[in-house]
């Protein structure tokens, strides 16, 4: 990656910036600018640059940052529960936790590096999905999962604990005198957190959050995590003491997942132990390696695109290939349906491994690197007809 | 007496019962360049590896400038001003020349850990600028911006001792720098290296290659059998009769 | 002491499904150095194997007895399966005994399984990045179980054990423990088979050539490779023998765990640890550490622990895996220089 302008930088941000907030008007043509989908990119965007701080710059493959998405959206709700409906204290305490929960696996799991570590992170975080269902049930209510409730009576207040299931307390909101009918619903200051306005939310978010990953790539800080990725052994014969480079990318990374799950929270207030499973793990590494890993788009638009093909084709039924085959005749189009009912419907997840497979062995680099090849070939053309490029040095 | 900088005393090292490293005795003395050579398993890597901390000896210890280096880490020992130059190049392959010397220059001037998140690095000005001029020095003005993967081994090379000189180490540590090189490079890298010695770098160098160390070394030590078996100038090295007996003879210098 | 006892047979059968899922892993990390995170998948692959197997046999002929009427006064229906029909009794003997008789089926397919993936796939990663092959297995893993939703859909699907061994064997008379210490049949099946699986593949890497070759590469592959052996074949067989050593281990589960399709993940991960903590690349490490932890996963199952540390049963395989690699960072067996910086 080289180490663009300022201006450059400041470009891409505004263009990203502008990209995003009008992408409830720019997805139009397509279908997808209904605010639960625009939510989702969004938020799985924040997820996926997240990740790719960690594994984009420094190489290391964390198989458990679905944990941190799931402890972000239970610490979400539990605000939402305990102190307030508004969306401010809720993100920050999730964010907060969710760092201070990466900082104890990374702390450990860091210890070791290659395979090792991503067969660490996976085993945190299939041993948190464990708990979340078993024994730390009083905190993630079980197989259920966690949901906000009505207030709690006030004359019962003070035997909360035993309720809580049941009851909420949302003590700021009470002393703000807020009143209440029925189960609440999210927001900021007033602004109900569902629709246009949690996506926009979401949108600042994912821009700040964009905003923040150049400046860390940028950084004298980021070069060391490349430094890191290239040649670790290295580098501390350079004098560099690696392992606290690596547990502050650990933390930030997890840090944006927190983020991403209590945003998830924010838009939905519920939060259940299967965010936490290693699938949802494997998602977010294939967002970040669709869209290119080690690239400052790449990961968003790899987030998009896997929500806006979940989307799609989780909404194909048979009836609907009927539908688009329905020119071929009668036994063609049976054969036909049933080879493309695996893909749609609840085979997306098919798909999905699919298309993981293919990235991985056809395009390691991820379609960021695909439109460099492209567009790398016109440059090329362009370039050779000036003899400024550099020779390469002939072999000793 | 001079300035001792780097202290070996009395050393040993054996693995599975076999002697490495016996009654090893070596000082090395501030501003000289002082070589080590002896033939194939005389155990001059292990010696290397010792100094800067990798194996922990049996009994002796090492100390640079007072301070005991043994069970130290790599990055602790850099930090108190030793740097290394491995005998395959090692650089960070994805990043480019300039890249590959601001790490070093970075570590150098802000210690082995600082969260500088929001420090972009295009602007660390005066770090860019030492790094540029170090690199016009070894003559690698027109490659700063290609990356080190695609670079020709001599290149790699010195990139490397670019990587270690803009450190201005205390102590530099040379493991076979001609190692694999063809007679043309190898004159290439002795001047180099007598480039770096004028500027007054207390330097070790370990060697195979006798003209290579006649040309630069201030003192040989020559190690057979995991002993100190002669010490002095290249001169008095060369007339010595046991150095002949275990080395020099086989290789017709 | 009955109790200890019946944990420690507990342990041994999941053990033995840990040590075999770990013992192929570690062939075909040691042989091949790729991790193979469709490994799990072979499992579940074997498990599905044997649920097809007897879907097959189980295929009924429907047919119309006019003699008898239902309660509704229609002809009854009998079902008989068609091997029945065509065999007789040893047809029913064959549904009887479909689970072990599913091998023959299984071990085969289980090999072409084997082979196709580490010739059409695994053999193009051998030079890429681990991540880069952890990341297309993982792939391959969900393509697997998808298939394997699809077609058998999402719920366990329970296997029946032959009659003969589908009671409980009364182990506390044979020690002399009383009674009570009774322990069903097919787990102490599945414990031998176990470890007669583990123990020919030892001696088959031990004393044929084939698998002295195969050590020595796992040891020391270059130098193997310039005796101008052939590695690269024998690897492929390898890895189909890996391929078929998990497949049997599920295929042999099924009676004791109803096979959904993500058994696979679920074994894998455990198998992971298992191949952690043992020592990555040493064999005698996977089988050791697989025995230990299936053990320690029963006890710690017991209600006079679960009522000390509740939930300790779901993470203690975990923590033990932390603690090992954080004090023993090559695991109980591991060798130096495997998977090291």
């Amino acid at each position: 990656m080289n180490q663009g302008s300022l201006f450059k930088d400041l470009m891409l941000f505004l263009v990203f910036a502008g990209v995003v907030l009008a992408a409830p008007v720019l997805l139009a043509p397509l279908g997808a600018n209904y605010p639960d989908l625009l939510q989702k990119f969004a938020i799985f965007g924040i997820f996926a640059i997240g990740f790719n701080i960690l594994f984009g710059l420094t190489g290391y493959l964390s198989f458990g940052h679905a944990a941190f998405l799931g402890v972000g959206s239970y610490a979400s709700v539990w605000v939402f529960k305990l102190l307030s409906m508004n969306v401010i204290p809720a993100v920050i305490f999730s964010v907060i936790v969710s760092g201070l929960f990466a900082f104890l696996i990374g702390f450990v799991s860091l210890r070791r590096s290659g395979i090792y570590f991503s067969i660490l992170t996976l085993a945190f975080a299939q041993m948190s999905y464990n708990l979340a269902y078993s024994v730390l049930t009083p905190i993630t209510n079980g197989e259920t999962g966690l949901q906000i409730r009505q207030l709690a009576p006030s004359d019962r207040a003070a035997d909360y604990v035993l309720n809580l299931r049941d009851e909420d307390l949302r003590i700021l909101d009470q002393a703000f005198g807020v009143v209440e009918h029925g189960i609440p619903i999210t927001n900021l200051f007033g602004i109900k957190m569902s629709g246009y306005p949690g996506f926009y939310f979401c949108a600042v978010l994912l821009i700040l959050a964009f905003g923040l990953s150049i400046l860390i790539a940028r950084s004298n800080f980021g070069m060391m995590l490349k430094a890191i990725k290239s040649n670790q052994n290295r580098l501390s014969y350079t004098g560099i003491n690696t392992r606290p480079y690596l547990i502050a990318a650990f933390v930030i990374s997890g840090m944006f997942a927190g983020l991403s799950g209590s945003l998830l929270a924010v838009t939905d207030p519920l939060a259940g132990a299967e965010r936490m499973q290693w699938t949802a793990s494997g998602e977010v590494v294939l967002m970040t390696i669709l869209g290119g890993a080690g690239t400052l788009v790449g990961p968003v638009l790899g987030a998009t695109l896997i929500k806006f093909f979940e989307n799609i084709f989780s909404a194909i039924n048979d009836n609907v290939l009927q539908g688009v085959y329905s020119f071929l005749p009668d036994g063609l189009r049976e054969a036909a349906v049933a080879v493309s009912g695996l893909f749609v419907g609840s085979g997306w997840h098919l798909t999905l491994g699919l298309l993981f497979m293919i990235i991985v062995i056809f395009l390691p680099g991820g379609l960021m690197q695909g439109f460099e090849l492209i567009t790398g070939r016109f440059k090329r053309k362009a370039k050779a007809e000036t003899p400024s490029q550099q020779s390469k040095q002939p072999a000793e | 007496m001079e300035n001792i900088v780097l202290h070996v005393n009395d050393v040993h090292k054996s693995f599975a019962g076999l002697h490495a490293l016996s009654d090893i005795d070596l000082s090395i003395r501030e501003d000289e360049t002082h070589a080590i050579i002896g033939p194939n398993g005389a155990g001059k890597s292990t010696l290397l590896n010792v100094c800067i901390g990798r194996l922990k000896p049996d009994s002796g210890s090492v100390v640079f400038d007072g301070v005991t280096l043994t069970g130290k880490k790599p990055h602790e020992i850099n930090q108190l001003g030793v740097a290394r130059v491995f005998q395959t190049p090692e650089v960070f392959p994805d990043l480019t020349a300039i890249d590959n010397v601001m790490v070093p220059a970075l570590a150098k001037r802000d210690g082995a850990f600082k969260m500088s998140l929001f420090k972009r690095l295009s602007r660390e000005k005066d770090l860019r600028v030492e790094a540029e001029r170090v690199l016009e020095d070894l003559g690698m003005a027109d490659q700063m911006q290609q990356v080190a993967s695609e670079m020709s081994r001599g290149n790699k090379r010195r990139l490397e001792l670019a990587m270690s000189l803009i450190q201005k180490p205390r102590l530099l540590l040379l493991d076979e720098p001609t190692a694999g090189m063809a007679r043309h490079d190898t004159n290439a890298t002795i001047d180099l290296l007598q480039k770096i010695k004028a500027g007054g770098i207390t330097t070790v160098i370990i060697e195979h290659d006798m003209h290579v160390v006649f040309s630069l070394a201030d003192r040989i030590s020559v190690l057979a059998g995991g002993r100190i078996i002669a010490q002095g100038t290249p001169d008095e090295i060369k007339d010595n009769p046991k150095v002949k007996e275990a080395y020099l003879g086989e290789e017709q210098v | 002491m009955d109790a200890i006892f019946l944990q420690i047979l507990n342990g041994l059968d999941k053990g033995g499904a840990y040590a075999l899922i770990a013992l192929g892993l570690t062939l075909a990390f040691g042989t091949l150095g790729v991790v193979n995170f469709a490994h799990g998948a072979l499992f579940m692959l074997g498990a599905f194997c044997t649920v097809g197997f007897n879907k097959i046999l189980t295929l009924e002929k429907v047919a119309l007895d006019p003699t008898k009427m239902t309660a509704w006064g229609t002809p009854l229906e009998v079902r008989t399966p068609y091997v029945e029909t065509w065999f007789g009794d040893f047809g029913a003997f064959l549904v009887d005994y479909s689970v072990p008789v599913s091998l023959i089926v299984v071990i085969p397919l289980m090999l072409l399984v084997g082979i196709a993936m580490e010739r059409g796939l695994i053999r193009h990663f051998y030079k890429r990045p681990h991540a880069d092959q952890i990341l297309v297995t993982f792939g391959l893993a969900i393509v697997l179980q998808e298939l394997i939703k699809h077609y058998f859909g999402a719920n366990p699907i329970p296997q029946s054990v032959p009659e003969i061994v589908s009671g409980s064997a009364n182990i506390g008379s044979w020690f002399g423990l009383g009674d009570s210490l009774v322990y069903p049949w097919w787990r102490l099946v599945y414990f031998g088979f176990s470890a007669v699986v583990i123990f020919s593949v030892f001696a088959f890497l031990k004393f044929t050539t084939f698998g002295m070759v195969v050590r020595a590469g796992m040891f020391d592959r270059e130098q193997v490779s310039m005796l101008g052996i052939n590695i690269e074949k024998r690897f492929t067989i390898v890895f189909g023998l890996a391929a078929v050593v998990a497949g049997v281990a599920g295929a042999m589960y099924t009676p004791i765990l109803p096979p959904d399709y993500h058994i696979g993940m679920e074994f894998l991960v455990l198998s992971f640890v298992v191949v952690v903590v043992g020592g990555m690349g040493s064999l005698g490490g996977a089988v050791t550490a697989g025995f230990l932890l299936g053990i320690l996963q029963s006890f710690s199952s017991m209600n006079e622990i679960k009522s000390i540390l509740p939930g300790i049963d779901q993470i203690i395989i975990y923590l033990v895996a932390v603690v090992v690699l954080l004090a023993m960072p090559r695991g109980l067996m591991g060798r130096k220089g495997v998977m090291e910086d």
